[in-house]
């Protein structure tokens, strides 16, 4: 019976009030889409930028979840890894930027189509 | 020591970074995306201490706020912003992105109220004493060789920035 009414959609009072993993994983799944939907939508290359940013963040905030779910460490090791990563990434993916603002005199995502069919 | 009042700073930190999220794809001037997004990453180091994770909550302060958002920050200033701020800020397509991006949060709901069941029931005792030794006994051990390809991956990254940002080699 309580099983039952605790699995529903509409999270009653001890749900809302007990921080559990699925609690950290729907933060982290809103916050991955609004990467996603940063990605797709936007046209500015900085924005898109920072979008694939907060989709890593979104990526660690799982990991360290789990970390703290299965009670060791090597997820936010792992963690680590992805911020390294992320580093990375944006200095390349700036380094692209500038070179393509040198010769574009944009940072419109639309105009990078010198590949396009 | 057992954290105090989990749900409040759970949902306030939560409430920051949604807020901080959606300001950064919505904004039209890159450097308040900029801004909202260095909030987010505050708030979700926050929550790293919450789950335990202090070294990494250190290291998404130093290296993600501190390090790669002064980058962004400094992109934006060499970029000229004002004919992009003049310009349409989303794209034709953006109907369809938000419909498959909502399409993706249906398959994130659906994993997740089905998948509850696979979960244990309580968390595990995680190593909350000396989190930044043990960090690095898994990294100078263990993933010694993840760590050493980490380090060729930021050589090629340097090189690989140098190389797209010069006018000439």
């Amino acid at each position: 019976m309580l099983a039952a009414r605790n699995s529903g959609l509409v999270p009653d009072m001890e749900t809302m009030l007990h921080i559990t993993t699925l609690h950290y994983l729907v933060l982290g799944a809103a916050l991955f889409l609004l990467g996603v939907i940063g990605v797709l939508t936007r046209r500015n290359v900085v924005i898109v930028l920072m979008s694939i940013e907060l989709i890593l963040n979104a990526v660690n905030l799982n990991l360290v979840a789990f970390s703290r779910l299965w009670g060791g460490i090597h997820g936010q090791v792992f963690a680590i890894f992805i911020i390294t990563d992320a580093a990375a990434e944006a200095a390349v993916g700036l380094g692209i930027l500038i070179a393509f603002f040198r010769n574009k005199e944009t940072v419109n995502i639309d105009e990078v189509n010198l590949l396009k069919w | 020591m057992a954290p105090v009042a989990t749900p409040f700073f759970f949902y306030l930190l939560s409430a920051i970074m949604l807020i901080g999220g959606i300001a950064v794809i919505t904004r039209k001037n890159p450097v308040h995306s900029a801004l909202a997004l260095i909030v987010t990453l505050l708030a979700q180091a926050s929550i790293y201490l919450m789950l335990y994770a202090p070294f990494v909550a250190g290291v998404q302060i130093i290296l993600y706020a501190g390090g790669i958002m002064v980058l962004f920050l400094f992109v934006i200033m060499l970029v000229s912003i004002e004919r992009s701020m003049k310009e349409r800020q989303f794209n034709s397509q953006w109907v369809v992105g938000t419909i498959a991006a909502t399409a993706l949060g249906g398959l994130f709901i659906a994993v997740y109220t089905k998948g509850t069941s696979i979960f244990p029931d309580h968390a595990l005792s995680t190593v909350e004493e000396n989190n930044t030794q043990e960090v690095a006994k898994l990294l100078y051990g263990q993933y010694m060789f993840a760590f050493e390809i980490a380090s060729l991956l930021l050589l090629v990254a340097i090189i690989g920035a140098v190389v797209m940002a010069k006018k000439r080699i």
